[in-house]
């Protein structure tokens, strides 16, 4: 194979490698490593006068000095984990009925049915949120209507809602490695353990799980790195409070237009984030390459 | 657990309820957003107060509908140039980048997928601003340098296309070179053979059998711009895409005006998504 395509395009020259690959080295200097070698260096930076600046860690150092920085970051990467996990623990089921306990055109339509609220805006999806938890809204009505309370109740701007909001939003991104995963799963493996005596958990524990594993991490890693960045949804559905990072980074950009401590914000959250991807590779003895494609 | 194993009755039956609550739930949201879009009241919410169309037709405040309400239309023309203009961009480097990775081998091209798939573990915020904070020290240089005003390189529409290629050109790439890596190479050395040059082929075999990857490519990447939020909402200037003008909206509270966008969002989503699905679907194959 190699020897035959050796004649036609793998050896079409030094030109054609250069003119393709210097397009991808602009792309990703220009708009990837640049732009994140800049946040680096002004996050490293400090006002001493007008337009001028002197090296400084005192963005970094406010950031572990001022308690409302330092708890809004933990609170964003304890909830995005606990988000990541009940995205997990509610996608599973559905993902092996989709890709084992049903065949041909409903199979088909079940997993095209998973991919349709994604087509759809996320600012659309939080909306029907909105309308479903605020106080005149779905839930509440329907409460009041069964008699179960006697007064409108609000639902919206709590940690719960933030919750639902992302666990929803995240859906898609868990389900689809999953289902692919699966379904590479024979059916006659399954079998064999049951004749072998395994009971329903050592069946899970044991084969079904180890088999999903690249799927189970590469959803794990796209949700939590989704929801670590989202700011639609706690935004909206948390309210004044909801007490997000990225909303910290907003402010010091856009509000308060202190870039050098909103610049400082967006590493830590990038480190966090990429430590978490790292590790959950660590862990699962994954590769980068092979999960993310 | 599967088919062939046998399951108690019981087991089935919640397994069953289980799946379908669960999409229940996945389609809940979007079926409130939709039904409220008719309902006549001034607020999305309960009560319901009988149909109207107002929401969409209506012609004047406090009951202006989608069609008639210009400064969401403005911003719905907004957001497609946008989409437009980063799909373009995004096609013809997910192409090269295609081609690059499937047909050529060379020194570091390991490093390089993997740095190109980094933008899909960068948090949309952050890239959004670091583009921001770097587009803006070139501007700052070029003006206290050589007297330069370069208005495009402040935040703005210009801005917010080269923040959104800068992600979606990712994906695009994994979509194409999917379909590049199962093409047949007889073809293209039969062609060769028979004295095409290699720009003929490329044009006259493989663009072609590339194409439903394209044009799906092409979909996806529409929409992730159409619907972009976070990475806009950091390079954004006085003209607001639909993304940015519904969240400033949400925020202050609307009319159903807002469902009624919504509705118009899912139709061309859904649209959009048939058309990728038809296209993808392989005949040649």
């Amino acid at each position: 194979m190699s020897a035959v395509t050796g004649l036609s395009f793998r050896d079409s020259g030094k030109l054609g490698l250069l003119l393709l690959i210097s397009p991808l080295l602009l792309w990703l200097s220009l708009f990837i490593l640049l732009p994140h070698v800049d946040l680096v260096m002004i996050s490293l930076r400090e006002r001493v006068a007008a337009r001028e600046y002197a090296f400084s860690w005192s963005n970094y150092t406010a950031f572990f000095t001022e308690p409302l920085y330092w708890r809004t970051f933990m609170r964003t990467a304890v909830m995005s984990i606990l988000a990541t996990a009940l995205t997990l623990l509610i996608a599973f089921p559905v993902a092996f009925y989709i890709a084992k306990m049903v065949r041909g055109r409903f199979k088909a339509l079940l997993f095209v049915l998973c991919l349709i609220p994604f087509w759809v805006s996320e600012l659309v999806r939080t909306y029907g949120w909105m309308i479903l938890l605020r106080e005149t809204g779905i839930f509440s009505g329907l409460l009041q209507w069964l008699g179960w309370v006697d007064q409108p109740v609000e639902m919206l701007y709590n940690d719960v809602a933030i919750m639902v909001g992302l666990v929803y939003t995240s859906m898609l991104f868990m389900v689809v490695p999953l289902v692919t995963t699966l379904e590479g799963l024979d059916d006659s493996l399954i079998e064999a353990a049951y004749d072998l005596g395994g009971s329903h958990f050592r069946v899970i524990w044991d084969v079904v799980i180890p088999h999903a594993m690249p799927g189970i991490v590469s959803g794990c890693i796209v949700v939590f790195m989704l929801t670590l960045g989202n700011y639609l949804t706690p935004t909206l559905l948390g309210g004044k409070d909801s007490l997000w990072f990225t909303e910290q980074i907003y402010t010091q950009f856009i509000t308060r237009f202190n870039w050098e401590q909103g610049s400082a914000f967006g590493m830590l959250l990038l480190i966090l984030s990429s430590f978490i991807v790292w590790a959950g590779l660590k862990l699962s003895r994954q590769s980068f390459t092979r999960v993310m494609t | 657990m599967i088919p062939s194993i046998p399951s108690s009755r019981y087991f089935r039956g919640i397994y069953a309820t289980y799946v379908v609550l669960f999409f229940v739930y996945l389609i809940l949201p979007l079926a409130v957003v939709a039904v409220f879009s008719f309902n006549d009241s001034l607020f999305p919410s309960l009560p319901w107060n009988g149909g109207t169309l107002d929401w969409f037709l209506g012609e004047s405040e406090p009951r202006l509908g989608i069609f008639h309400d210009d400064e969401l239309l403005g911003s719905i023309g907004v957001s497609f140039w946008v989409a437009l203009g980063v799909t373009l961009l995004s096609l013809s480097l997910a192409t090269c980048n295609a081609f690059l990775f499937e047909r050529h081998d060379f020194a570091g091209k390991g490093f390089l997928y993997m740095l190109m798939l980094t933008p899909l573990v960068i948090p949309g915020v952050i890239l959004g601003v670091s583009i921001l904070i770097f587009s803006s020290s070139i501007a700052n240089g070029l003006e206290d340098n050589y007297g330069l005003e370069i208005e495009w390189l402040r935040p703005g529409l210009p801005l917010v296309i080269l923040g959104q290629f800068a992600f979606i050109t990712t994906i695009a790439t994994l979509v194409i070179s999917a379909r590049l890596r199962r093409f047949d190479h007889s073809l293209e050395e039969a062609a060769l053979n028979l004295g095409a040059s290699r720009l003929a082929v490329v044009r006259t075999i493989t663009l072609p059998y590339l194409r439903p990857a394209i044009i799906g490519a092409g979909i996806v990447t529409f929409l992730m711009s159409f619907e972009n939020f976070n990475t806009t909402l950091m390079l954004v200037g006085s003209d607001a895409p639909l993304t940015i003008a519904m969240f400033d909206r949400l925020r202050e509270g609307s009319t159903p005006v807002l469902n009624a966008v919504s509705v118009l969002l899912m139709v061309g989503s859904a649209i959009l998504g048939l058309i990728s699905l038809f296209v993808q679907k392989p005949r040649d194959e």
